[in-house]
């Protein structure tokens, strides 16, 4: 008979080892998704996880797509550490990339200079998602909501508000009725890194906000007082650390996170907001966040990963003829195994005889 | 010792190499005991010297991996505590397994096979209630009573079933001196009715009074046996800890010095409803004395402490004045700031955060003490701070680095301790400064107490030991239902009039009111 018996100590080992269980399990789970779906394996393998990174482009693409899932997640992490479970740096996005766009659409042929328009889009997306967070953050500290309900309801809330703005205020006058804004002016658009590919100066922005999400979380006497109310709730209150603010640091830093991976969207390979503006970076970052254990460095690779994810299920659309959902699959079966492996940081597995004493 | 398997099996219980290994510690080495019929054994040894392992074994809550256990005269294996009990085993458990929402018969009735008449049981309750000097009213609700009643419902459940062997954990650390006594009387009555009693304590003058034989555990391993009556606390002591037992000096309470605690009439109801109200409590500490709060546990400790420490602040700001300022409201980070230290019940998880290193720890709360930079962590003062916290109060563990929860329990309060007393605070406000803390360590920690005191520290102690308040104490006072004995000086007082005063009754009209 199999048993879990709880360690008398976690296993150091397997909490380092077991994203990289899950990313394995993940794996084997996807080629046996492939052999059910009639596919070849190894080839399915080939075109999810090789071609789309086989070149520069490529290569450009996957850090592309890493950026918003890097800046969101480091955000995210920060408040997870101190038990603040914000769920809906989807919906901060989206209201990021609102603010961001309605600068940008503000200041349409106004000839304002690049470096002006990108700073205050920069600051709007931020103070968007923000404020977008700020509300699970006031409910949770005044009326004791569950932060986890509040927020992700709101992300449903601000999908259908940009649904509204892009086919109402933010409508491209010339734009035959397609729900989307105007594509922005040069001045509202990120500079590009490398030419010839998409990537832009978010990138940048990613890396320094896990620079400064590592120094946060492991120098800064705040860091360490949202790390103690993660761990040990009561400690923190003996220590005189206020509760309330640990809730609004996490929740506003993983807003303002989220938001500016709004704006990077809409500034960089967007140029422009549709309502369909996310791509759900904001859930994947989640992932990101746990299979990175909650840290930067861990996180920089995790969203390599996840960015991986998602351009493999595009190739797999497109040479596989696999619907596009392919992606989620993999992220779904990423997140299961990780909470699986989990498991076995505080248990161990014992095959019981019975009946011996 | 063996040899005694003869045909009318003259001991009970008898235990034979017993080894039980738990993956990071032996919790009980080769250990071997006997318990004859009609006799009160002592189990004797520190806390973690593998008293309650040996004893879920013999209730068949855990297994032995070696050894065997033998039932009048008859090799057995304890399955599981049903199977005790059918054997008849009863064991009264240090924290009581009861539901406060049920009443007393509801209560008995779950710990019996089958679905019993409650009326009749009742009737059977108050029989074993009456014979063995147990008062306990069958239909009271479980959260009504006292923790002594409690422990009572316990008893009168084991003893429905005719046990043959009961055993008692740790039976008195909750009860008051007067109530004590009559424990004795039943256990001694059970006793001389041929029923056996494993005792199992670390408080040697019960043991003397109480206990026939004595079997002394230390890290696991028995080392030695003998009959209480005939050895000294001292010999008992040193088989129990290895080496002979210090005492702290204690010199006599110098001149007084200014009020560094003052509480004016404060009142407080508790957020939980099992708990108690605050009522009105006056109370004084000045600069240079021990102030120590005795008291039943649950008479209102917690809610003081939490209203003392800040982490729960009450409405009025000058019902609680810390070194001369209004603080009621204050956070505990401002009342640190104040000149208080504070040092909780609970180690970790409160005191300590278990998986942070002890610097990350020291940090909790000297992190005003010139740690931070604009905002940033000095990790090599705070480290330093850990180092010499470390050294100087001798606290044994892997270095500063190592995680708060791989810590012993006496080594972590020592820490905490330390790292609160080297902040120099002012007023220092300590509970269950020696709970659940080896002998060695608690005299360490009494000591440190005391030369605190003599630097000029205000000390304000709330512990559930007597002795520990009588050996460290200049002045002490009794909280009950919520409410606040006046304090006494220690040479005014004794231990029968604080044991009296523990259950509620102090002069209606203090005579002496606190020294002011």
């Amino acid at each position: 008979m199999i048993r879990l018996e709880p360690r008398a100590e976690a296993s150091q080992v397997m909490s380092y080892a077991s994203p990289l269980i899950a990313i394995v399990l993940m794996l084997i789970g996807g080629m046996l998704l492939f052999v059910f779906l009639g596919k070849n394996p190894i080839e399915g393998f080939r075109i999810f996880f090789i071609s789309p990174i086989s070149d520069l482009y490529g290569i450009s693409e996957l850090l592309l797509k890493a950026t918003p899932l890097m800046l969101c997640a480091v955000g995210l992490a920060i408040g997870f550490r101190a038990n603040v479970w914000n769920i809906g740096a989807e919906g901060q996005l989206i209201v990021g990339a609102i603010c961001a766009s309605a600068v940008a659409l503000y200041f349409y042929e106004s000839e304002t200079s690049r470096f002006i328009v990108l700073t205050i889009m920069v600051l709007a997306g931020a103070i968007g998602g923000m404020l977008w967070a700020a509300v699970p953050a006031l409910l949770k500290t005044t009326f004791n909501t569950n932060e986890i309900l509040v927020s992700l309801m709101l992300v449903y809330v601000a999908q259908l508000l940009v649904s509204w703005l892009v086919h109402g205020p933010m409508m491209d006058p010339d734009g035959f009725n397609f729900p989307q804004s105007r594509l922005f002016e040069d001045s509202a658009l990120l500079p590009m890194l490398i030419d010839g590919t998409r990537l832009n100066l978010a990138f940048m922005m990613a890396l320094a906000a896990l620079v400064m999400g590592y120094i946060f979380m492991y120098r800064s006497f705040a860091g360490f007082q949202l790390q103690v109310a993660g761990y040990a709730k009561d400690a923190a209150r003996y220590a005189g650390f206020s509760a309330k603010r640990m809730i609004w640091i996490g929740l506003l830093t993983g807003g303002a996170m989220a938001g500016l991976a709004g704006m990077s969207e809409v500034s960089g390979p967007m140029g422009q907001i549709t309502d369909n503006v996310s791509n759900g970076y904001g859930f994947a970052a989640i992932i990101v966040a746990f299979v990175a254990r909650l840290n930067p460095v861990g996180i920089f690779f995790a969203s390599l990963l996840m960015a991986l994810l998602y351009l493999g299920g595009e190739q797999a659309q497109q040479y596989m003829n696999l619907p596009s959902s392919i992606a989620n699959v993999f992220q779904g079966m990423l997140l299961l195994f990780l909470l699986g492996s989990d498991v076995f940081i505080n248990y161990r597995v014992r095959w019981k005889k019975e009946a011996t004493a | 010792m063996t040899s005694a398997t003869d045909a009318n099996h003259e001991f009970r219980l008898e235990l034979d190499g017993i080894t039980k290994i738990y993956p990071s510690v032996i919790a009980n080495e080769d250990v071997s005991l006997n318990v004859k019929r009609g006799e009160i054994h002592a189990v004797l040894g520190e806390n973690g010297a593998g008293k309650s392992t040996l004893m879920k074994m013999i209730y068949g809550v855990s297994h032995p991996d070696s050894g065997q256990i033998k039932w009048e005269g008859e090799i057995v294996h304890v399955e599981n505590p049903a199977h005790a009990r059918s054997l008849g085993i009863g064991m009264v458990f240090q924290h009581f397994s009861l539901f406060e929402t049920l009443n007393v018969v509801e209560n008995v009735a779950l710990a019996l096979p089958g679905s019993p008449d409650l009326k009749a049981l009742a009737g059977q309750i108050t029989e074993v209630s009456n014979r063995y000097g147990l008062p306990v009213d069958p239909q009271r609700l479980v959260h009504a009573l006292s923790v002594g009643e409690r422990q009572r419902v316990e008893i009168i459940r084991c003893l429905l079933q005719n046990p043959k062997l009961l055993i008692m954990d740790e039976p008195t650390s909750v009860l008051t001196p007067q109530a004590v006594r009559k424990l004795f009387d039943t256990l001694r009555q059970l006793a001389d009715e041929g029923c056996s009693i494993l005792y199992i304590s670390h408080k040697l003058d019960e043991i003397q009074e109480l206990c026939h034989t004595a079997t002394v555990l230390r890290d696991g391993k028995v080392t030695g046996t003998c009959i209480p009556s005939e050895e000294t606390p001292k010999s008992m002591a040193r088989l129990m800890i290895g080496k002979e037992l210090p005492v702290p000096e204690h010199a006599a309470p110098e001149s007084l010095g200014e009020v560094r605690l003052r509480l004016n009439g404060l009142s407080r109801t508790s957020d939980d409803p099992f708990g108690t109200d605050l009522q009105n409590i006056d109370l004084e500490v000045s600069s240079g004395e021990i102030l120590g709060i005795a008291g039943v546990s649950g008479n209102g400790q917690q809610e003081l402490l939490y209203a003392l420490s800040g982490e729960e602040p009450i409405a009025e700001a000058d019902a609680i004045e810390i070194c001369g300022q209004a603080a009621g409201r204050d956070t505990p980070d401002q009342r640190r700031r104040h000149g208080m230290g504070f040092v909780p019940e609970e180690r970790l998880g409160r005191g300590a955060v278990p998986q942070m290193s002890l610097t990350e720890n020291a940090l909790l709360t000297a992190h005003y003490a010139r740690m931070l930079k604009r905002g940033m962590i000095q990790f090599e003062r705070i480290a330093e701070f850990a180092r010499k916290c470390i050294d100087q109060f001798n606290v044994k563990c892997g270095g500063e680095n190592a995680a708060a929860r791989s810590l012993s329990g006496g080594n972590l309060q020592k820490f905490i301790m330390g790292r609160e007393i080297l902040l120099a605070p002012d007023l220092l406000v300590v509970a269950q400064p020696t709970w659940g803390v080896d002998v060695g360590a608690a005299a360490f920690i009494r000591q440190e107490l005391i030369d605190l005191r003599k630097q000029g520290t205000a000390i304000l102690v709330i512990s559930e030991e007597l002795e520990e308040l009588f050996e460290i104490s200049d002045r002490i006072a009794v909280i009950a239902n919520g409410r606040l004995s006046p304090a006494k000086k220690l040479a005014d007082t004794n231990i029968d009039e604080i044991g009296v005063w523990m259950s509620g009754m102090w002069d209606p009209a203090p005579t002496e009111a606190t020294a002011s």
